[in-house]
């Protein structure tokens, strides 16, 4: 089990530690429902350097990005971020993931901490003859979420970088006398910034964050903070809503599959039509929809629950699904979920469950 | 984590106390701390007969699930319905205000068979 350079930061802040994705990962430290209202209303800090990255440069770096990821690449400025699939040839999602346009022939793919090996291994060894350096320099980078409203006006009290910092993009910035790139991006549907910096200048960062922060009311963040707060602003996770038998059309993902270039998974995209449609919906008890429990369609199970949780935001269960296409269930229709045999009525509804404060 | 003296406890994690016939029931302190925040707590009705051992209701966490099981057999003699508005008072306060359920004991030699708070303790230790 791997530790980020945090882990000690984590363990003196009182945080329960969890395995994820091969990591040794913080889950909490005050708890999930005062992580997540710091996050809404002022500022979370959150430990992703599990993420990985890998950099992709040669004079070939653009047209072999393009070819294995689903999103369009190719009209991108500098500066600029893209969330994307990457798909294998039968058009099953292998990761999804942010795409960084550094250069002209210049890139950085973050993908998540538990497909980064795989990832790595399936881009070196589908280059097919393109004149691409690929490295992962995962254990090279820290990486810091810091989302919520406050979180821009703490962070540039820490580093410079332009005010006007448009969402999905970056800018270069500098912490002691280390470069940092600064994203105008976030998994929590709040405003904020993700800040990679050299690993070893990443506790000190994290430092000066939470110390520019303390009176705005920052707070530490764990994962299980993230993932509630994902869920909230109706992001996918992989292991969830994607998974290695998923791919982008059916996870509801078409606006990131662009069929106006070539990509791998591409001809098996064309013309696929979905078997299962991705689905939220809210109930009205208290019982909470897990991963796994079965959806019932007029008594009938025709479905998976991929995510569930309670929201705070909304004050009752929320939960993400599968369901079969061929029920013609929408927004405002009533199924029932099976939560450990008792079948509960949900009430179907569109994505994402709450409209926060996305900077755009 | 604190296990107060004067409690017994389950290998479940719950803690039972217990006053001329009647059992007070909780969860401890450590099943509190492993779950996180606590939204929901579903409890028998009153009246239920229960035996040692069986389940008698659920808490849920924003992360995970959790059964309850009964340390004793007997009757449900009152439930703590201020958890229905406050489920965080089995964070905040889990051998006090989040207390979950009182029950006629049907075997007092049931007692018997729980775990002291400094064996509740050893156990602890050893799961980790």
């Amino acid at each position: 089990m791997k530790r980020t350079v945090l882990y000690d930061r984590h363990v003196a802040l009182g945080a329960r530690i969890v395995p994820f994705g091969g990591w040794e990962m913080p889950v909490q430290y005050a708890g999930v429902i005062a992580e997540h209202e710091a996050v809404r209303q002022r500022a979370g800090l959150f430990d992703v350097c599990h993420m990985g990255e890998v950099f992709i440069s040669g004079p070939d770096a653009t047209a072999y990005v393009n070819s294995i990821q689903t999103n369009n690449v190719a009209g991108m400025a500098a500066g600029q971020v893209l969330y994307s699939v990457m798909c294998d040839e039968n058009g099953n999602a292998l990761d999804d993931l942010l795409v960084y346009r550094l250069g002209p022939q210049s890139w950085l793919l973050i993908v998540n901490a538990g497909n980064c090996e795989k990832d790595y291994v399936w881009m070196a060894s589908h280059t097919d003859g393109a004149r691409v350096t690929v490295q992962n320099r995962s254990a090279d980078f820290g990486l810091l979420a810091l989302q919520g409203p406050k979180a821009a006006v703490i962070a540039s009290a820490v580093i410079t970088f332009p005010k006007e910092l448009k969402y999905y993009h970056f800018a270069l910035a500098s912490f002691e006398g280390a470069e940092v790139i600064v994203s105008r991006t976030g998994y929590t549907g709040e405003d904020g910034v993700e800040l990679m910096v050299p690993a070893e200048k990443t506790v000190a960062l994290w430092d000066a964050l939470m110390a520019a922060g303390k009176e705005a009311g920052i707070a530490p963040c764990g994962l299980a903070a993230r993932d509630l707060l994902r869920i909230e602003a109706g992001y996918s996770l992989y292991g969830h809503e994607l998974e290695a038998d998923i791919d982008p059309l059916t996870a509801g993902l078409r606006w990131v599959v662009k069929m106006d270039h070539e990509f791998i998974g591409k001809e098996a995209l064309e013309g696929l039509i979905p078997a299962r449609k991705k689905i939220a919906f809210t109930l009205e008890g208290k019982n909470i929809p897990r991963q796994g429990f079965p959806l019932l369609v007029d008594g009938v199970p025709a479905g998976t629950v991929t995510s569930g949780t309670f929201s705070p935001s909304l004050q009752k269960p929320i939960g993400i699904g599968y369901i079969a296409a061929d029920k013609g269930v929408s927004p405002g229709a009533t199924i029932a979920v099976d939560i450990r045999g008792k079948q509960l009525p949900a009430r179907v509804c569109k994505l994402p469950f709450i409209n926060p404060g996305v900077f755009k | 984590m604190e296990y107060p003296d004067g409690l017994s406890y389950t290998k479940d994690h719950e803690w039972a106390l217990e006053e001329e016939g009647v059992v007070t029931i909780g969860i401890t302190d450590y099943a509190q701390s492993e779950l996180g925040d606590v939204v929901f707590v579903e409890l028998p009705e009153e009246g239920t007969v229960i035996k040692a051992g069986e389940p008698f209701g659920v808490v849920e966490s924003v992360k995970s699930v959790s059964d309850l099981y009964c340390p004793v057999s007997g009757e449900v003699l009152e439930v703590n319905h201020d958890l229905e508005g406050e489920p965080e008072l089995v964070n905040s306060s889990c051998y006090d205000a989040g207390w979950m359920m009182k029950i006629a004991v049907s075997n007092k030699k049931e007692l018997g068979e729980l775990l002291s708070a400094e064996q509740y303790a050893d156990y602890i230790k050893s799961l980790k």
